[in-house]
């Protein structure tokens, strides 16, 4: 089977500054990957490498068995969607929901845009009644669902996540989450997410990979991350980190 | 013991074109020399509270409350200036993000060396050396490098350890710490953590720890404050978070993901209208 997802030796740079350094993996059509480390660890670059959105400095990605060279094809862009950290930020102001939906689907030439925006609203659990609202009049949580509902309304088979829930509150997040686990379901979805919170990427994901300045640290499974099976003190002190602050004597 | 802090009935609201939105609705407590943590949501009014305590209210907002003294000061009566005097000397406050609550276009230094020079009467070798010492007392290896660094120069942890030192430089007895750690990467979260903690017990002051994180704060803090739409809706005593009993903190606590524990779908929270009421 053609991974869904296959990067080899992926470099960056950005003047000479090194944001990834020489990264590898495989993503399995239908696998949720995550990615976790601290700011500047490059978890972000590659997800955006993989968007054509960070200048590749070596290596190859190829989607679906494709490799990925130069500017991206209209095509891509329909079989991979990115949905951004902050929902305040990602979304045009002065657009309506129901025009921010219209943009993907007039780009790509789509002609039932009427029943393709009822149904991708309906899927993030909105309902028509946020068609004609401008994002300032949503909360957090409803923005990053419209963010969702545009990513989705293409019908991508891979969906890349950047941190979608970090800047939302607990509650929220526990709702965004599972609305993403359903679709992913209901889609057979493949799904990159990045996170710096390892709780949420391993509630979210089969594998994972923690990373540290650009390089790879280490390839795990959420099964071994729950069991404490880790081998490198780095993700040893990420997973003491996360368990949250302990009074020393 | 007498309270450091005491707020009965506290109320802040704010003028809309839609009416009145009441951001604080009758919140009452009293802290000692202890860490407290009040702990909500988005809108919860947490750092409205805060806000309040420090003087900070916007404007055109109205606060209202039984009582609210600091050590036998009432904050309801006190003059502009007053206020001033207090804050920044003997009630101080961290916010956030340390790329917006430093001013970039002057030096680390040269900002707490200000905070300090405007409440005490301090020559400029000595604020200088103080400004150093307390550098180096929030565990920033070369003191003189950072002091002459503009706040840009510096990554978020080292910026927040720069805001601490400004807070505490001037020895407040009260610190107000306003999500002091949300900007930052867990593991620089929790040196900057257990950096605030060595100097809130070295010195005796009060801490309010507001934050959003209400496993942090409980690992954190002796006392946690849980806070929705404008009210206290329990208090607890940290150790015993385990047995929370209104619906509210128990849904905040069990809707996180944990690493050990699989649980899918995630709980999601219950919104009851009536405990807003």
């Amino acid at each position: 089977m053609t991974p869904a997802l296959d990067i080899d030796r992926l470099g960056v740079l950005f003047d000479d500054f090194v944001a990834l350094n020489d990264v590898s993996l495989t993503v399995a059509p239908g696998e949720s990957f995550g990615l976790v480390g601290e700011s500047g660890s490059g978890k972000s670059t590659l997800l955006r490498a993989v968007a054509g959105l960070a200048p590749v400095s070596g290596g190859t990605i190829k989607v679906n068995g494709r490799q990925l060279d130069g500017k991206r094809s209209k095509e891509f862009y329909r079989q991979v969607q990115m949905v951004f950290q902050d929902p305040y930020g990602s979304l045009h102001p002065r657009q309506t929901v129901d025009r921010l939906l219209l943009e993907p689907l007039a780009i790509h030439g789509f002609d039932d845009a009427e029943k393709r925006i009822v149904r991708a609203l309906e899927e993030v659990g909105l309902g028509s009644g946020f068609r004609f609202r401008y994002s300032h009049q949503l909360s957090g949580g409803q923005r990053q669902r419209v963010a969702i509902a545009r990513a989705l309304i293409l019908e991508p088979s891979i969906l890349l996540l950047d941190e979608p829930t970090s800047a939302l509150d607990a509650s929220v997040q526990a709702e965004v989450l599972n609305l993403l686990e359903e679709v992913r379901a209901a889609r057979k979805l493949t799904f990159v997410m990045v996170s710096h919170d390892l709780a949420v990427v391993t509630h979210m994901c089969d594998r994972l990979m923690v990373m540290q300045s650009g390089s790879e640290v280490e390839l795990l499974t959420a099964a071994d991350l729950a069991s404490r099976n880790v081998s490198q003190d780095y993700t040893r002190s990420l997973l003491v980190a996360s368990e949250g602050f302990r009074r020393s004597a | 013991m007498s309270a450091l802090l005491e707020v009965e009935d506290l109320r802040v609201s704010f003028p809309t074109r839609s009416g009145v939105v009441e951001a604080v609705r009758g919140v009452s407590f009293a802290l000692g020399r202890e860490r407290l943590g009040i702990v909500g949501e988005s809108g919860s009014g947490k750092s409205q509270t805060g806000r309040a305590i420090m003087g900070l209210t916007p404007e055109h907002g109205r606060i209202t409350a039984k009582k609210l003294e600091f050590s036998g000061v009432d904050l309801l009566k006190t003059s502009k200036a007053e206020r001033r005097a207090l804050r920044g000397n003997r009630i101080a406050m961290i916010l956030q993000d340390p790329k917006y609550s430093l001013n970039p276009v002057m030096t680390i230094g040269r900002q707490i060396v200000e905070t300090l020079r405007t409440h005490e009467k301090v020559s400029g070798a000595d604020a200088r050396k103080r400004a150093l010492d307390m550098l180096a007392a929030v565990q920033i290896r070369d003191p003189e490098r950072v002091f002459g660094l503009y706040p840009h120069e510096v990554s978020g942890g080292m910026g927040q350890r720069a805001m601490i030192a400004m807070m505490l430089v001037a020895g407040p007895e009260l610190l107000i710490a306003d999500e002091p750690t949300s900007a930052l990467d867990v593991t620089v979260q929790l040196e900057v953590l257990g950096i605030l903690n060595r100097l809130v017990e070295q010195r005796g002051m009060g801490l309010i720890f507001i934050s959003h994180d209400l496993r942090l704060v409980s690992s954190f803090c002796d006392r946690v404050i849980v806070m929705y739409a404008g009210r206290i809706v329990e208090e607890l005593q940290a150790g015993e978070l385990a047995h929370a009993k209104h619906p509210y903190t128990q849904g905040l606590l069990n809707c996180m993901p944990r690493i050990d524990n699989d649980r899918h779908p995630l709980p999601v929270l219950d919104r009851q209208p009536e405990w807003a009421l």
